[in-house]
């Protein structure tokens, strides 16, 4: 499954990245469990999300939860928590 | 509902008057402006860089919109929040809610800041002689969202 990952502020400085597009295996379906597969291929990615506390999920541009499935073409965004206003 | 996310500075009195133009039921306004300050957490801050998610933070800003809406009887309600470098004593967001009457008004404008502020894809970086430092997401804010699910004023 191809998914777009996007990443903001304090997590997109510790990656140096603000966009990939990843090809993930039919086992990670779920926002959980691709944050686990990102954080299993090591460097920079373990480091910056075992750091960054209350990481927060987005697909399709909707607030998301652990359990929410990914789907083919998928937009999935990671952030810290929210600080406008 | 106009939601609006924008580098320009905005003018308050001029988006009201537009927002209540020639609406003769509309009996009330509360507006609530966000301005950028020169200190937090006790050290003085310079320039405050505001990132944010475009097209989400439009669709999360509609969203909080349609739920103040469906919460309290109001005419209209309008969100203008800046992105980009913003300096102290600038201006960096307004809600302004018109209603027939002050209540509600009242209300869902703080609602609609309420859920903003932990629900809207935006991110403060601010500089200060220390160098640059993300802003850290406030309990407060979490808990002044919380105590909506408990009453309606």
């Amino acid at each position: 499954m191809r998914v777009t990952v996007l990443y903001f502020a304090r997590l997109r400085e510790a990656l140096q990245c603000e966009r990939e597009v990843i090809d993930v295996p039919a086992d990670v379906r779920t926002v959980t469990q691709l944050r686990a597969w990102l954080v299993a291929r090591g460097e920079p990615w373990s480091s910056a999300f075992g750091e960054i506390k209350r990481i927060r999920a987005a697909i399709d541009q909707a607030m998301a939860q652990d359990t929410t499935p990914l789907h083919e073409g998928a937009e999935v965004a990671f952030f810290p928590p929210v600080t406008g206003g | 509902m106009p939601v609006r996310v924008q580098r320009e500075d905005f003018d308050a009195s001029a988006e009201i008057a537009r927002l209540r133009a020639a609406d003769p039921k509309i009996g009330a306004v509360a507006a609530f402006i966000g301005i950028a300050r020169d200190v937090n957490d006790g050290e003085t801050v310079g320039m405050l860089a505001l990132e944010h998610y475009p097209g989400m933070t439009e669709k999360a800003l509609e969203r909080i919109c349609a739920q103040a809406r469906e919460r309290w009887k109001i005419a209209d309600v309008l969100v203008v929040h800046r992105v980009g470098e913003l300096q102290p004593t600038d201006q960096i967001v307004l809600v302004a809610v018109t209603s027939s009457h002050r209540g509600e008004a009242f209300a869902a404008c703080e609602f609609v800041m309420d859920y903003l502020k932990t629900e809207a894809p935006f991110w403060k970086k601010e500089t200060t002689a220390g160098g640059a430092r993300w802003v850290d997401a406030r309990d407060s804010d979490d808990n002044a969202r919380a105590r909506w699910k408990e009453t309606t004023r």
